[in-house]
C-alpha cells in the first residue's frame, strides 16, 4: 500500500518585547529563578493584565508579511485548566477570534517550490516552568519547583493548515518561518531558550483517499533535527501499526531525542474541558486601519521580495539570491555594498560575500550579524579589483589580514593601506611587465619552443611563470596579451 | 466628642478649623471600633499604623497642604488589598493573608506621597467584614461570622459590603469603601440607614480589588449622605493604566451639582423641576413589601414636591437579571477564584498525597459554601455543551436588559424604585435558601449588568428598620444622580436618623 503523509505544524513563537505580554516585567531569559516575575505574572489577589502593545504590533508585522488578514477585533479568551506553573488558573489566550487570520508562506523543498497556507496565529501568554528533578523542597524532602520568569512571555501560536507532505517539506516550512520572524525582528530564533517550539500534528493515509486519518500531535519540539527525526518516527509508527491490523489513536506524544522515538502524553479521552469564554479583564483588541498603515511603513523588505529582484536585477543564480538572504543581516550588508559601489558592482559583491567572506564566517562559527568586518572594509577589496589595482588572488590575501585584525580587536589597516605598505599593486605598465616577460622567456626557453611547435600548455606555464616572477602582481590580463604577441 | 455622629462634610469643616486634629479622630473612631466589637464590621485593626497616618495627615495641614479629605478616618471593604493589614476577603483561603501592594482605590484615599502624588491622605482605620469574596447578600457568608444590623442586632447587615455598612451606621467610621458587584453597596446601606453609590462601570480602577465578576465588579462609598458620597467617588475614580477596563477620562468633581437646581427652569422652591422620575411598573410590583413600597412612594412624592414630574416606566426583563446575573457572576467567579490553588500562597492543606489532592483538600477547606456554590455553577454553565445554552444566551440577554434601560430613559431622566423587596432580616431566616437569597437582589442585580450608576439613599422605616430608595441614572450620571440625593436630603432627615445604639 501506498501511504500520504499529512502534516500541520503550530509553532509557538515568542515575539521580542521587553516586557511580558500583560505585565511590566521583563522577559531577559536567565536570570535566577523566580526573579523575573512580577504580582501580575504571581497572579496575586487584585492584579490585572494590561496588553503588551508591543506584542500586538509584532503579530500584525508577522500577518502582514505572510499576506494574511488582520482582524479588526480579536478577542482574548481565558483557557481554564489548573496546573502549578499557570498561577491564574487559566491561561490567556485568542480562541474563536485571532489576531492574524489565512496568509501563506513559500518553501522550497530540493527544486520545487510549494506555498504552505496558515490558518492563523493568535497571541497568548506562556505559562512558567515546573522543575521535578533534582528539586529538594524547603524542608529537604524532594519537591517540584515553579520558576515563572517564563509565566506571561508573549507567544504568537502560528498555525498551518495540513498541507505538508513528507517530514522534509515540514523542516522546510519551519526553517522558512524561523528565518521569517527572525528577519522582521518579532522573534529572536533562539532554539535552545525555547523561543520557537513546534507542534507536529501527523496522521497518513492511503494514497488517494481524500479523508484524513487520525493525528497524533507531537509537542514541544525545540529543533528541527528533532522535527524531523519525531515526524519521520511518527509515520513509521502510525503505518506499522495500521499493517499490522491497528488503528491509530488521537493522542498527544512526547518526542523522545535520546530514544529517538515518540511516546504517548495524554489520550484525547484525557483532553480536558477548558471552559474557554472571553477575558471580562482585557477589552476587545481593537485594530484600525491606521494602526495597520504604521507597521506596513516600517515593514523591511522581505527575503522572498529581494531574492526575486536580485536575480532579475543582478542576474545572480538563485543559489546566491538564497544566501544572501537568509539572513537580515546578510543582506542588509549586501545592499551596502551596493550602495557604495553601485550596481554594476553588484555582481561582484556578491561572488565576494558568497565566497570567501561566507567561508571565513562559517570557518569562525559566525553569522553575517557577527562580522566584525562591514561594508565598508569590504568595499575598497571589490572596488580595488574591478578598477585593475589588484588581483582578485591579491584581494583575498588582503581580505585575510584584515579578518585577522578584526579578531584581534583593532583594525589598523585599510585595503589601500595594505596595498601600499606591501607594494601589493598589479604590475599594469606594460613596459614594466614587458621587461619581465623577456626575462622570463630567456629562463623558460624550453617552453616557448615547445608553444611554439604548437603546445598550447606551454602557454600557461609560461603566464605561472611571470605571475610567479611579478609576486602575483601582474595583471593576468595584460600578461596574456603581451606574452601571446611577444610568442608570434 | 460625638464626631461619629457627624459627616464627612462636617469633619473637614473641623478639620479646617482646627476645632480637631486628625490623630484626635483617629484615636476617636479606633476606641469606637474597640468598644463596638460586638457588630463584628472589622476584620483587621492595626492601631499603630492608624495613628502614624493620622500624625502624617496632621503634619500635612499643617504645611498647609491639606486637601478636602486629608485626615479624615474611613474603613476599606477587606475586599480592597492593603499594606499593613490583612487582606482576607473574608475567606479563610486568605487567612493572613498580607499584600505586598495597596489597591488603587487604598491608593487614592490614602497617604500621598512620592510614588503616590495623588493621594487624598484619608487615614485607613481598618478592614471592614464583608460576605466571602463579596458572594452575598447578608454578610451571613463571612468566614469570620455575620456583621450586625446596628439598628436591630438580630437582623443583618445586608451584604456583601455589610460590614462598611455597618461600620458607618454604627458610627465606628464616618464613611467606608465598598464593592457592588450585584448590589453589594446599595442593599448594605439600604438596610443600615445610610446612602451609597455604584458609579458607571469603569469610573473606579479595579486594581487591587479581589475580583469577584470581574465585568460587574464597581467599587464605590457608602456613608451618611449623599455630599460624603460625592467627596469620597471623587477622590476615588480617576484613569487607571493598570486596569484595562478603566474608563480613558474619569477625574470629575462629583459634587459639582449638589446644590443646583436642575435646569434653568427651576426655583428655589422646586429646584428639581425639569427633572422627569421614571418609576418602573416591574419595581412595584408582586414580591415588594408594603412598608417599603409606601416609603418608596413617599419618596418619590418628595421628589415631586420639589418640582420633579413622576413618569410610569417599564424594565419588562427586570425578572430575568436574576438568572442572567446568576450565570454570568459565577462564571467569571469560577476562573478568577482558580488562583486560589494553595500553590504560591493563601491556605494550603496539611496533608496531600499528590498535586489533585492538595488542589481539593485545599479549596475544599479554604472555602465556603457558597463560594463553592458559585465556582460549580459557573464551572457548569462555562463547560463544553452548555457554554451556548448558558453563558452565550445569558450575555444576549444581559445586551437587552441594558437596551431596555435605554428605552427608559428617553422617557425620564433618572429611574426611581425600592432597593430591596424588603427590611433587613432576621439571621438564618434566607440562608438554608440560596433562592430566596437572590431574589433579594432583584432590584439591584439589573443596574450592575447594564454598566449603570445606582445610589441608595434612607427613605423611611418599616419595623423599626430603614427602608432605601434607589434612583438610578443613565451612564456617567453620577454627579446628577448625587445632586437629586442631595437636594432629597435638603427636604428630609431619614438619613439623618441613627441607631439608638449609636447615639
Amino acid at each position: 500500500m501506498q501511504w500520504e503523509v499529512v502534516i500541520g505544524l503550530e509553532t509557538h513563537t515568542q515575539l521580542r518585547t521587553a516586557s511580558k505580554i500583560f505585565s511590566g516585567a521583563s522577559t531577559q531569559f536567565g536570570a535566577d529563578v523566580n526573579t523575573q516575575a512580577c504580582p501580575v505574572d504571581l497572579a496575586l489577589p487584585g492584579v490585572l493584565p494590561v496588553l503588551n502593545r508591543q506584542a500586538v504590533e509584532h503579530a500584525i508585522r508577522f500577518g502582514l508579511a505572510i499576506g494574511a488578514a488582520i482582524a479588526p477585533v480579536s478577542i482574548f479568551a481565558r483557557k481554564n485548566y489548573f496546573y502549578p506553573d499557570l498561577p491564574k488558573g487559566y491561561q490567556i489566550s485568542q480562541y474563536e477570534i485571532p489576531v492574524v487570520l489565512g496568509g501563506h508562506l513559500e518553501i522550497v523543498v530540493g527544486d520545487t517550490t510549494k506555498v504552505i497556507e496558515l490558518t492563523r496565529a493568535h497571541l497568548e501568554e506562556d505559562a512558567g516552568k515546573s522543575v521535578h528533578e533534582d528539586f529538594i523542597g524547603p524542608h529537604g524532602e524532594p519537591s517540584s519547583g515553579i520558576d515563572l520568569n517564563r509565566a506571561g512571555t508573549p507567544l504568537l501560536e502560528i498555525v498551518t493548515e495540513p498541507v505538508m507532505r513528507s517530514a522534509a517539506e515540514a523542516v522546510a516550512y519551519a526553517k522558512t518561518l524561523h528565518s521569517l520572524v527572525v528577519w522582521l525582528g518579532v522573534c529572536d530564533g533562539n532554539m535552545q531558550e525555547g523561543s520557537f517550539r513546534c507542534d507536529a500534528n501527523v496522521s497518513v493515509r492511503p494514497m488517494g483517499q481524500e479523508a484524513f486519518g487520525t493525528r497524533c500531535e507531537i509537542k514541544n519540539l525545540n529543533s528541527f533535527r528533532f522535527l524531523e527525526e519525531a515526524i519521520q518516527y511518527e509515520i513509521r509508527r502510525q503505518i506499522e501499526l495500521i499493517e499490522d491490523g491497528g488503528t491509530v489513536v488521537q493522542e498527544t506524544r512526547l518526542y523522545d531525542p535520546d530514544k529517538q522515538e515518540t511516546r504517548s502524553m495524554r489520550s484525547k479521552e484525557d483532553a480536558q474541558d477548558y471552559r474557554y469564554f472571553p477575558d471580562p479583564d482585557l477589552l476587545p483588541l481593537v485594530i484600525d486601519e491606521a494602526w495597520i498603515e504604521s507597521i506596513r511603513s516600517t515593514m523591511p523588505a522581505l527575503p522572498a521580495q529581494l531574492k526575486q529582484q536580485w536575480q532579475d536585477a543582478f542576474g545572480l543564480s538563485r543559489y546566491d539570491a538564497e544566501l544572501l538572504t537568509q539572513d537580515r543581516a546578510t543582506a542588509a550588508l549586501f545592499e551596502e555594498l551596493l550602495l557604495i559601489l553601485g550596481k554594476p558592482l553588484a555582481k561582484a559583491a556578491a561572488n565576494w560575500m558568497t565566497g570567501d567572506f561566507a567561508s571565513t564566517l562559517n570557518r569562525a562559527g559566525m553569522s553575517a550579524a557577527d562580522s566584525p568586518l562591514n561594508a565598508s572594509h569590504l568595499a575598497p577589496l571589490i572596488s580595488r579589483v574591478a578598477d585593475g589595482t589588484i588581483s582578485n588572488k591579491i584581494a583575498k590575501d588582503i581580505f585575510a589580514d584584515l579578518w585577522k585584525e578584526a579578531l584581534e580587536g583593532q583594525i589598523k589597516s585599510t585595503v589601500d593601506s595594505i596595498i601600499e605598505s606591501k607594494g601589493l599593486k598589479q604590475i599594469s605598465d606594460s613596459g614594466e611587465l614587458g621587461t619581465l616577460i623577456d626575462q622570463v622567456m630567456q629562463a623558460n626557453s624550453a617552453f616557448v619552443d615547445e608553444f611554439r611547435a604548437g603546445k598550447e600548455k606551454a602557454f600557461n606555464a609560461l603566464v605561472g611563470q611571470v605571475m610567479k616572477a611579478s609576486q602575483g602582481k601582474a595583471n593576468p590580463q595584460q600578461v596574456n596579451e603581451l606574452l601571446r604577441k611577444k610568442l608570434s | 466628642m460625638s464626631w461619629h455622629l457627624s459627616s464627612v462634610a462636617m469633619l473637614a469643616k473641623a478639620l479646617e478649623a482646627k476645632a480637631v486634629s486628625s490623630t484626635e479622630l483617629a484615636s476617636h473612631f479606633l476606641a469606637r471600633i474597640q468598644a463596638g466589637g460586638r457588630w463584628n464590621a472589622f476584620l483587621d485593626v492595626n492601631p499603630a499604623l492608624t495613628m502614624e497616618q493620622a500624625a502624617s495627615a496632621d503634619r500635612i495641614r499643617a504645611d498647609g497642604k491639606a486637601g478636602k479629605l486629608t485626615g479624615i478616618p474611613l474603613a476599606h471593604k477587606d475586599v480592597f488589598v492593603t499594606r499593613g493589614w490583612k487582606s482576607t476577603a473574608a475567606s479563610k483561603m486568605l487567612l493572613d493573608y498580607q499584600s505586598p501592594f495597596d489597591a488603587a482605590v487604598v491608593e487614592r484615599l490614602g497617604m500621598p506621597s512620592e510614588q503616590n502624588p495623588g493621594g487624598a491622605g484619608m487615614v485607613c482605620l481598618g478592614k471592614a467584614n464583608m460576605d466571602e469574596f463579596a458572594m452575598g447578600s447578608s454578610n451571613e457568608n463571612s468566614a469570620f461570622g455575620p456583621v450586625l444590623n446596628p439598628w436591630n442586632p438580630a437582623c443583618v447587615a445586608g451584604g456583601s459590603s455589610g460590614g462598611s455598612a455597618a461600620a458607618v451606621a454604627a458610627g465606628l467610621a464616618p464613611i467606608a469603601t465598598g464593592t457592588d458587584t450585584g448590589g453589594s453597596i446599595r442593599q448594605p446601606a439600604a438596610l443600615c440607614g445610610l446612602t451609597g453609590i455604584k458609579p458607571s462601570y469603569g469610573r473606579v480602577s479595579r486594581y487591587g480589588m479581589i475580583a469577584y465578576a470581574s465585568s460587574l465588579d464597581q467599587a464605590g462609598p457608602i456613608g451618611k449622605t449623599a455630599e460624603d458620597c460625592a467627596l469620597l467617588l471623587s477622590a476615588m475614580s480617576h484613569h487607571d493604566p493598570r486596569d484595562s477596563t478603566s474608563l480613558a477620562d474619569s477625574g470629575e468633581d462629583y459634587g459639582r451639582y449638589l446644590n443646583a437646581a436642575w435646569d434653568a427652569s427651576a426655583s428655589a422652591a422646586k429646584p428639581l423641576t425639569g427633572l422627569r422620575v421614571g418609576l418602573p411598573i416591574e419595581f412595584f410590583s408582586e414580591g415588594l413589601a408594603d412598608g417599603v413600597a409606601k416609603s418608596v412612594r413617599e419618596g418619590a412624592s418628595q421628589l415631586q414636591a420639589l418640582g420633579a414630574t413622576l413618569v410610569e416606566v417599564s424594565l419588562p426583563k427586570t425578572k430575568l437579571s436574576i438568572p442572567v446575573y446568576y450565570v454570568l457572576a459565577p462564571a467569571e467567579a469560577s476562573s478568577n477564584l482558580s488562583r486560589f490553588d494553595g500553590v504560591r500562597y493563601g491556605h494550603r492543606t496539611n496533608e496531600y498525597r499528590d498535586l489533585s489532592e492538595m488542589y481539593k483538600k485545599s479549596r475544599t477547606e479554604g472555602f465556603g459554601s457558597e463560594v463553592k456554590r458559585r465556582i460549580l455553577i459557573g464551572a457548569y454553565v462555562l463547560s463544553h455543551g452548555y457554554y451556548d445554552a448558558y453563558y452565550l444566551q445569558a450575555q444576549r440577554i444581559r445586551r437587552i436588559i441594558a437596551a431596555d434601560f435605554q428605552t427608559a430613559f428617553a422617557q425620564c431622566d433618572l429611574i426611581l424604585g425600592p432597593v430591596t423587596p424588603d427590611v433587613a432580616w432576621k439571621f438564618g431566616e434566607k440562608s438554608n435558601d440560596p433562592l430566596q437569597m437572590y431574589l433579594a437582589d432583584i432590584y439591584t442585580l439589573s443596574t450592575n449588568l447594564a454598566g449603570l450608576p445606582a445610589m441608595s439613599v434612607p427613605c423611611g422605616f418599616s419595623q423599626d428598620l430603614p427602608i432605601g430608595m434607589q434612583l438610578i441614572g443613565n451612564y456617567f450620571s453620577e454627579a446628577r444622580l448625587l445632586q437629586v440625593a442631595h437636594q432629597y436630603q435638603q427636604a428630609t432627615d431619614w438619613h439623618l436618623r441613627q441607631p439608638s445604639e449609636v447615639l
